[in-house]
């Protein structure tokens, strides 16, 4: 067991990140898939990341919505911790009610949607303002409705998942992550399930997001022009590290690192 | 005697038969979905003591005769004090059997389900008890349909078994009747005709209606 004692309760400040990985390992056996990662997201930041399969980039974003435990390191959310809790003035892994609550600043998108089949569009965004926060059925279609419009989708509210094709499925899937108003979105991959011809439906409202929204946003994505349009930051991962992370611009432009050189030129290959 | 003043003569007490086996039919189907959920839930538990007291029930009834289990229910229970009707005892044998057949579509339902969707509710923060009822079980239960299907009428024929508890369902109406007339295709036959229509035109029109419901429900109809 690690010693939790080095870690702070919480993080104090002026600039206090929104997202805060600290030493954080995860590893399955003796596969380690992210090594002593530390990474700082900022309130209102856009951070892609990219790499090569396998290099640990989805399992960032799992660990921080809490889908995957981790090994060793804290995360921090706002300044709390998010993996951990206080007890007795340390730190000790928290349990399913405090991990219930730190996640719900945390929004996710999917790679393949995950819609709730047995609902509607409307009925799909609804269901977590009403059902985790409590909210009046009035006040929660009232801010769905908003949000469906939001991401163009309000004609289609009453459709069932199965009668909207994959771009408009990813569209309400992110309605339904904001309609819990997170602090943090995270999307992973969410183009990479999708057929071409709609891919830009929801880079768009991505776009849209970053551009009229101050939101703070993570995003998995092997659309390289998209992340260097929107991004403020690009982490390239390799073998569970950051290899290199800048500016879109410098990263893209003018990489240091021979590994993220040989990976910029294969995707481009592939492009 | 021709069929027809067999049926005249004798139809009024297929028909009461028909009625304690439709009570018998009801009951125990209840009492197995009721026993299935629990047991089906109690096996995916993460708590160990209620996945081996759910795996020691689907066990117990899954692997021996349910005619044995009617007649320890019935003749062994007062040896230790519990005494049930023989109506009672009938329903409830057969509700725990199928039940713990039930038991396993209920798991293989809910195993069924995507993990997507587990981990699209656990990330809108859903607490386990809201994900299951609100997310899986729905999905879990359209899957399940159709094997129900199958379940319910294994069901209905399991009930004839009650009769040999003296419980004066269709096929203990069937015997009284063979007994005393020693019509045996004539008697046995009507009963035969009986049950098939029971489940042919009745059990399974309405697991139909259910899986076109279930289906509308989740857009596909």
């Amino acid at each position: 067991m690690e010693d939790l004692s080095k870690y702070p309760l919480q993080l104090d400040g002026n600039d206090v990140p929104v997202v805060r990985f600290m030493n954080v390992t995860k590893s399955y056996g003796s596969l380690t898939v992210l090594d002593q990662l530390d990474l700082d997201v900022t309130e209102g930041e856009m951070v892609s990341v990219i790499g090569p399969s396998g290099s640990g980039k989805t399992t960032v974003l799992r660990m921080l919505m809490t889908l995957e435990t981790i090994n060793s390191g804290v995360i921090y959310v706002d300044g709390q911790p998010l993996t951990h809790m206080e007890k007795k003035g340390v730190l000790v892994p928290a349990d399913q009610k405090y991990l219930r609550k730190a996640r719900a600043k945390i929004g996710m998108c999917f790679q393949h949607f995950n819609l709730f089949p047995h609902m509607t569009a409307l009925q799909n965004c609804m269901e977590g303002p009403v059902q985790v926060l409590g909210m009046s059925k009035k006040q929660a279609q009232e801010r769905s409705e908003e949000l469906l419009s939001l991401v163009g989708m309000i004609e289609k509210k009453d459709q069932h998942p199965s009668r909207l094709s994959g771009g408009q499925q990813q569209r309400v899937a992110i309605a339904r992550a904001l309609a819990m108003r997170p602090k943090v979105m995270l999307f992973d991959e969410v183009t990479s399930a999708l057929d071409p011809e709609v891919i830009g439906e929801v880079t768009n409202v991505i776009r849209n997001l970053v551009n009229e929204h101050n939101l703070t946003m993570l995003m998995v994505t092997h659309q390289m022009g998209f992340a260097r349009d929107i991004s403020d930051r690009v982490c390239f991962f390799f073998a569970g590290k950051i290899e290199e992370q800048g500016k879109p611009a410098d990263l893209f432009g003018n990489p240091q690192r021979e590994r993220t050189r040989q990976f910029l030129s294969a995707v481009k290959e592939a492009d | 005697m021709s069929y027809w003043s067999f049926l005249v003569e004798y139809g009024p007490r297929f028909i009461d038969g028909v009625w304690i086996t439709a009570q018998q039919f009801v009951l125990a189907a209840l009492l197995a979905i009721a026993i299935a959920l629990c047991a089906g839930l109690m096996r995916l538990s993460e708590n160990a003591a209620s996945r081996g007291l759910a795996i020691g029930y689907i066990e117990l009834f899954r692997g021996t005769s349910l005619l044995v289990q009617l007649y320890w229910i019935f003749f062994v229970l007062p040896l230790f004090g519990i005494t049930l009707e023989k109506f009672s005892a009938g329903f409830l044998a057969v509700g725990m059997n199928l039940g713990a057949y039930g038991a396993e579509l209920v798991r293989g339902g809910i195993q069924s389900v995507p993990k997507g969707q587990w981990e699209a509710a656990y990330a809108l923060s859903m607490s386990p008890a809201k994900r299951m009822i609100r997310v899986i079980l729905p999905q879990a239960l359209l899957n399940m349909l159709p094997p129900w299907g199958n379940l319910l009428i294994e069901l209905l024929k399991s009930t004839a078994l009650v009769s040999l508890i003296a419980v004066a369902d269709l096929m203990f109406q069937a015997k009284q009747i063979n007994g005393s007339t020693f019509m045996s295709a004539q008697a046995f036959g009507t009963a035969l005709i009986i049950y098939y229509i029971l489940a042919r035109f009745i059990v399974t029109p309405f697991m139909r209606r259910c899986e076109l419901v279930m289906a509308r429900k989740m857009g596909r109809g």
